[in-house]
């Protein structure tokens, strides 16, 4: 019982840490909070949902082109919102409203478009047996999607650290104007990194969205509230963090559900966001103080 | 409330009768823009107002369903639950920069729904119905308008232009004595209190409250209200939502794009008309030695 428990509770938090990885590198790196961020999760699960319904297509082809449709989507609305806020007086604030109107516009024309019923994945996609290991059940989408975590962040982690590309990247988060003055093209930069993070946001909305078989236009906001207490417990902007602060938060939530009530489940994480704000603003892991302009 | 004919004659009556949602919502949304303004008028950035308005409702309509209190004891006591909760969270994040605040307050949001909907003492996904309809058009408005005088007068005296010193240069403002923190407490909390009466007020005009009435997209509309008026004067958000509630009223066709157009209003406001549409600037008791 207590090992299923911690099972589902470390799958639980992968999805989460998935989700939350886009969002924290765009932070770290282009220090926006891109609120459309949770749009781009949808998208990715409603393009996997086309290509698998309409063009037949297996889950390895349509994971992928889930991943470029959303990240070609954010980095359209990068330049359509953000790019133009360089100039502003407080760009932090304006990022904030204008991605939060941006979004509420997406999501409300996504449901005219394609209503707000909930859809399912062809269930033939991904085979509904589970593996007893040890008496613990996993089910074949909870496989995948610790196999596809583990690639998607030891992927990211070597990028960022073992690239001249990820360098730059370093470089842009740490100082943008120093990293322009050495010749890197930041806004090329600020694109490939919207598009990263896009395409982590939509492989994170095919994944869970086969893992819990519901989609629909609102399912990415619904996860932004994970979202936002996994990147502020792990520290924003930080990438191994994040992976941390998403496995606690399955966990927490697996627990409180299977040993308090399942109705607190959802509040859980917020207390946990507030009580990391009021004790290690900076995140649990957090080194530097925080940021101030 | 009876008054002499010549100062309410009896058309008035009818056309009260008649408008009655709309000029209720108009009194409410105008509250809500105010308590947007006055986090705004600090230069930080609340997303709680819906949740804020979530938790006077709610708890207004538990005092008068459970403990049946009266309406003008309920009014007054359903600021107190948002306020708490502004402080909660006000507390660690007004010393951050503003992002925290910002996603504190959405995460909020998010999390009361949660809430309400699973657990039954608040009715779940039914909500809470047949609270009486207690809140009169009179109380809405004279708190409106009670509102924007104190907000007027605030924003005129030294303490509007301290307010303004932070919003337009946060080191300038500490560096001149402002007391930032101290104000951006103040700043939420009075917006909660605001959104609260609100929440209280909506709650007891409907006879019906519902889980899904204070989530995402409220927090976004009010926040539409705030910036297609501007921040300028206190006058200026409530006209925005004005503009914003009447606009569905008068174009049909307009409902089912309404949150769209709410949406890019918001986007377009930030984009291209920083001030908003309204940008009158308040003039002081003791006038600036030149205009800029």
């Amino acid at each position: 019982m207590l090992a299923q428990q911690l099972t589902n509770g470390i799958l639980l938090g992968a999805t989460y840490a998935l989700f939350a990885l886009g969002f924290t590198l765009m932070f770290g790196v282009l220090r926006v909070i891109n609120l459309t961020y949770g749009f781009y999760f949808s998208a990715g699960a409603f393009i996997a949902l086309f290509a698998t319904r309409a063009a037949g297509m297996p889950i390895w082809a349509a994971l992928p082109l889930a991943a470029i449709g959303a990240g070609v989507i954010a980095m359209l609305i990068d330049r359509l919102l953000l790019s133009r806020l360089n100039r502003a007086r407080n760009p932090e604030l304006a990022s904030l409203m204008v991605t939060l109107g941006g979004v509420l516009a997406l999501y409300s024309a996504a449901t005219a478009i394609l209503g707000s019923d909930i859809r399912r994945l062809p269930p033939e996609l991904i085979g509904a047996e589970a593996l007893l290991i040890g008496g613990v059940r996993i089910t074949m989408a909870q496989i995948l999607i610790l196999i596809a975590t583990i690639v998607l962040v030891s992927g990211l982690i070597l990028l960022l650290r073992g690239t001249r590309l990820g360098l730059a990247i370093r470089a842009m988060a740490e100082r943008p104007d120093a990293a322009g003055l050495m010749g890197i093209d930041t806004r090329r930069l600020a694109s490939l990194v919207s598009f990263l993070s896009g395409a982590l946001a939509g492989a994170a909305g095919v994944l869970i969205g086969l893992n819990f078989n519901a989609i629909q236009p609102y399912m990415g906001e619904e996860m932004m509230l994970r979202g936002f207490v996994v990147v502020i417990v792990g520290g924003l902007g930080d990438v191994r963090g994040a992976v941390i602060a998403g496995l606690l938060l399955g966990v927490i939530e697996v627990a409180t559900a299977g040993y308090l009530a399942s109705g607190l489940k959802d509040a859980v994480g917020f207390c946990l966001l507030v009580a990391v704000l009021w004790t290690r603003p900076s995140g649990l892991f957090g080194r530097s103080a925080v940021r101030r302009a | 409330m009876t008054l002499p004919d010549w100062l309410y004659p009896g058309w008035l009556d009818d056309f009260l009768w008649t408008y009655q949602n709309v000029i209720h919502s108009l009194g409410i949304n105008g509250l809500l823009a105010l308590s947007m303004y006055v986090v705004l008028a600090v230069g930080q950035l609340s997303l709680g107002q819906a949740a804020f308005m979530g938790l006077g409702a709610y708890s207004s309509a538990l005092l008068t369903l459970k403990l049946k209190l009266p309406f003008l004891l309920v009014l007054p006591a359903s600021c107190i639950t948002p306020m708490l909760f502004a402080f909660a969270i006000g507390g660690p994040t007004l010393r951050l920069s503003g992002v925290y605040l910002a996603i504190a307050t959405i995460g909020l949001g998010e999390v009361l729904r949660a809430v309400y909907l699973n657990v039954d003492y608040f009715g779940g996904a039914l909500g809470l119905s047949g609270i009486p309809d207690s809140a009169e058009t009179w109380m809405i408005y004279g708190l409106l308008f009670a509102a924007i005088a104190v907000l007027w007068l605030i924003a005129r005296s030294g303490v509007g232009r301290a307010m303004e010193a932070m919003r337009e240069d946060e080191t300038a403002a500490q560096m001149m004595g402002v007391n930032v923190g101290r104000y951006r407490m103040g700043a939420l909390l009075a917006s909660a209190m605001l959104a609260g009466f609100a929440g209280a007020l909506s709650a007891h005009v409907s006879s019906f409250i519902g889980p899904n009435e204070y989530g995402f997209e409220p927090a976004v509309t009010i926040l539409s209200y705030a910036l297609l008026g501007g921040i300028g004067t206190p006058l200026a958000p409530v006209l925005g939502a004005w503009i914003l509630t009447l606009l569905p009223e008068l174009l049909r066709d307009v409902t089912d794009m309404r949150s769209i157009l709410n949406g890019l209003i918001i986007v377009l406001a930030v984009l291209f008309l920083p001030n908003g549409l309204l940008a009158w600037r308040m003039r002081r008791i003791a006038a600036p030695a030149r205009p800029r």
